[in-house]
Order: C-alpha cells, then structure tokens, then sequence
C-alpha cells in the first residue's frame, strides 16, 4: 500500500517536473542571459519541490510556486553579483507570472542538445536541464556515479557559458543539423529507458517516457518534418511492447517468443498512421524506415509469419543512410530467414572485424552456428558474449540459452 | 621577418594552469608581463585561450562533409598553420566561418579569455 502511494507521488512529481523544469530553466536563461546560473537555480528549486511537495502536496500552480522559489533565492545571490544587477528588476517582475516564452524549452533543447557538446554530455544536461531530473536521478538510470554526472554538467555548463554557445532556435540553414541532434540524444535516452527498464530497477524517473514526451513536443512544433515523427513512431513501437518483454520473475523474453496479444495494439496502429503521415512528406530518413521495420514485427502475428522480404527490403534501404555494420547485423537475421543460416552466417562472418567486441554479434553468431548444429563453436559464441555485456536482463538470457546448450 | 609565435602545450600543462591558486597565477602573469615589457616594441596582437576543454572542433573530411565534435584537435602530425580572431556574436557564428574556410585539415574554434 505505502508503496503505491509513493510511486504514485513519483509519477506525479515526474510529470510536473517534465512540465515545468525545461519552461523555468528556458525563461531564467532568456532573463539572466547566463546558462550556469539559470539551471542551479532551477535545480535548487526543484531540490526543494522534491522535499516539500510529497509532504505538503504538489501546489495548484506548480510553475509559478518553482518561479517564486527560484527568485527568492537568487534575489540576495544576485544582488552581490555586478553581472546580474542590471536584471534584477526584469526578474523581480518574472516572479508574478507564470507563462514563459512559448519557444523557451525548444530553444533550451537546442542549446543543451548543440554540436559542441559530446553525446553524454548532450543528454546529462538535456535531462538535468529540460526535463528537472535531479543529478542523483541522472546517475540513476545511466548507471553511472553521482559524482561523475555532477562533473560532466559543470563542464558542460561552463562550456556553453564560455564558448558562447547560443540560446536560440537554429537558423533554417542550421536546422536539419540541429535537429538530428536532438533526435539523437532523445534516442539514445529512449535506449538508455528502455534497457534498464523492468526486470527489477525501480526508479523514479521514467528516461523512457520523458523521452517519448519529449519527442511528442518536438513532433508538434515541428510538424512538417517527418524525422521526428519517425522516431516517435519508433519509441511508440518499442512502448507498445512493453507489457510482453519480461515473463513473471523479471526474466527478458525475446521478441521471437513474446505473446503478441499482450502488445497494445491501439500504440501499434496509431505508431503506424504516424509512419504514414511522415512518409506523406516524402522526405525518408534512418527514423522513419527504422520505425518501419518495428512496424513489420508489430503488424506480423507470430515470428514465423513476419513479411521477413520486407524486412530485407528496408534494411538494404537503411544501409544506404546509415551504412553501420550494426545495421548489418541485425539485416543478417532477417536474411537468415529468407535465404536460410549459411546465407546469414556469412554475412555475419564480414562483420567479425568491426563488431568483435559487441555481445549481440557473438549472440547471433551463437545462433546460427547452432542452427547448423555447430554446437560446440555456438557454446564459445555464446559465452564470448556473456563477457561483452553488463546488462543483466541480457546476461540472464545468455546464460539460460548456454544452460540449453 | 614577422612570425606568429603558437604557443603549444601538452594537456598536462593545461591541467597544471587550471589546478593553480590565484597567488600562483598572478606570480606568472607577473613574469609574462616584465616579458612583454621588455620585448614590447615587437609585439602585435596577442590572445592566451581558454583552455583545451572548451573548444569545438570543424573537420572537413575527404568525403565533403563537414563533422563538429566537442574538445580541441588532437592529432599528433598536425600543426597549427595559423591564427584568426574574429569577433562574432556566439559559436553559431564562429562555426559557420569555421566551416565555409576553404582550406583543408582542421579549424579549432578557441574562446579567448578577456582580462
């Protein structure tokens, strides 16, 4: 009992945070016109917000409570500093409305998601800074140290104020760059949700969800660009899925194995009307054709009765934008069942130079040796990969198919 | 003859700067001064940068694209070929001259420090 009323507290908190976090941060950075110390500020409030609001309850208007709290505390902070008195009156006048700039969380999103950062960096701040993750929640679901997080997003910040990284929407010219930026870092927190997810890991954030709403956001300020509505189809795909990926004890079940009817099949067909939409626009891209082969396995009823032609197709399509031996790899599986296991095996053999050390080469490799009832050369395969990762909904797979073995 | 002196450093170097106390610091900013001052009649225009984490780097690579990444460039057969201060208004800016450069190789975007 007390656990679910905390963990209804934790969703509440998500969601206002992932609602407010990014507008505050966004109008402090347009007020102070300094990063820095526009995100402590907001990350102290929300330090406070994360004590209070669970004891007193979460405020009608939790903006404007964050907004007070914010300026309260920076009124004395930013009376001593000369590079601020000037602004103190446009603050002041900040605290008695709630409304940011309509653009204000875009435009932070950009500047936290720019080139010059690095990808981690790019996603510690975008969820510190966007979506009011504190630094422990961070560390959290990156699996990562506190004190590791922390120094990576003071570096960051100090970046973005020192090399005069701008806080603005990107020039047309700049958008296609830009953007695909975003997309990354909004994919690669997805992927971080969604491997860590279930199987045991409580926590408070959801990295999958405010990735997915996050994209949803972009897709809406966005809407003549298919790309975002591309990945959002994707992380839709992988979302409706959800229900179907651990069997009772926590234990990852493959997608091959999954009971389809536990998929949620309105995700499945609204994720699919968005693929077409996007498709409508004519402008393909990596997102959209891999939303498109998540779409081929929701659609099929069973494994065995999957469009695997289909499948090829659209791989062979992905390589041409993305020519990664990952993509490869994963269109050798479907090869496997258009041209049989040898077919696979040596498409998967050309890829041993590149991907040696990535577990789910030697998994698959595993796979088809076994196929060809090379048992001894799948067990090596199989252990190899055991070595490669850390994950541990993975490493029980692994195990449970050398146990078979 | 006019030069421009590159003032190169390793990143133990750069690390030892930014670990140094403030007393410390003016003490070699001090020497560099009583330099400058001595040898003042031959010196131009003159910048120390940030240091080494806060640069962006602009590649052009032989395929005809263009790759930013964060942090300065570190490639053990190149030197620097030359110097250019602009004056812009953010790394925007900076980036789109950077990457319009008709040279090849790479152009590091350095913040200067403004005493």
């Amino acid at each position: 009992m007390q656990e679910t009323a905390c963990d209804d507290t934790h969703s509440a908190l998500s969601a206002v945070f992932r609602e407010e976090a990014g507008k505050l941060v966004g109008a402090l950075v347009r007020i102070l016109g300094n990063f820095e110390v526009a995100e402590e500020l907001v990350q102290d409030a929300l330090l406070i917000a994360l004590e209070r609001w669970p004891v007193e309850g979460i405020p009608e208007r939790p903006g404007a409570w964050l907004m007070t709290v914010a300026r309260n505390r920076a009124l004395d902070q930013l009376r001593r500093d000369a590079r601020f008195r000037e602004k103190l009156p446009a603050f002041e006048q900040a605290g008695h409305t709630e409304a940011s700039e309509q653009d204000d969380r875009l435009r932070l999103m950009f500047m936290c998601c720019h080139p010059a950062l690095s990808r981690e960096s790019q996603v510690a701040l975008t969820l510190r800074a966007v979506c009011g993750f504190t630094t422990a929640e961070i560390a959290h679901a990156l699996l990562a140290s506190e004190a590791a997080v922390a120094r990576r997003i003071v570096r960051a910040r100090q970046k973005i104020v020192q090399a005069g990284i701008p806080y603005r929407i990107p020039r047309d010219e700049e958008l296609d760059e830009r953007l695909s930026e975003v997309l990354a870092v909004l994919y690669l927190m997805f992927n971080e949700g969604y491997l860590t997810s279930g199987g045991g890991t409580p926590s408070r954030r959801d990295l999958a969800e405010d990735a997915a709403w996050l994209t949803a956001y972009v897709t809406r300020l966005y809407p003549g660009e298919p790309e975002p509505l591309g990945l959002l189809a994707l992380m839709r795909l992988q979302l409706a899925r959800v229900e179907a990926r651990f069997d009772p004890a926590g234990e990852l079940i493959l997608l091959a194995n999954q009971d389809r009817s536990r998929w949620n099949h309105q995700m499945i067909s609204e994720a699919t009307a968005m693929i077409v939409r996007a498709a409508a626009l004519k402008r393909p891209g990596p997102y959209q054709v891999q939303a498109a082969l998540a779409a081929c396995h929701a659609e099929a009823e069973s494994w065995e009765t999957t469009d695997w032609q289909q499948i090829l197709v659209l791989y062979d399509f992905l390589l041409r934008m993305m020519p990664s031996p990952v993509v490869r790899l994963n269109r050798a599986v479907a090869l496997l069942y258009v041209d049989g296991p040898e077919a696979a095996l040596a498409e998967v053999e050309n890829l041993a130079g590149d991907l040696a050390d990535y577990h789910l080469f030697h998994a698959i490799r595993g796979e088809l040796l076994l196929d060809l009832g090379r048992r001894e050369q799948a067990r090596a395969a199989e252990l190899r990969a055991l070595t490669l990762t850390e994950n541990r909904a993975e490493r029980s797979l692994l195990q449970r198919r050398l146990a078979d073995l | 003859m006019k030069y421009v002196l590159l003032l190169f450093g390793t990143t133990q170097d750069a690390q030892r700067w930014e670990e140094m106390t403030e007393e410390a610091r003016a003490q070699q900013y001090e020497q560099v001064g009583r330099w400058f001052a001595e040898h003042h009649s031959k010196i131009g225009g003159s910048h120390q940068l940030q240091p080494p984490h806060t640069a962006t780097s602009v590649r052009f690579a032989s395929d005809g694209q263009t790759y930013v990444t964060d942090g300065p460039f570190l490639e053990g057969n190149e030197v620097i070929g030359g110097y250019i201060e602009v004056n812009v208004a953010d790394l925007d800016e900076a980036l789109l001259m950077a990457k319009t450069w008709p040279g090849r190789g790479t152009v590091e975007i350095r913040p200067i420090i403004e005493h």
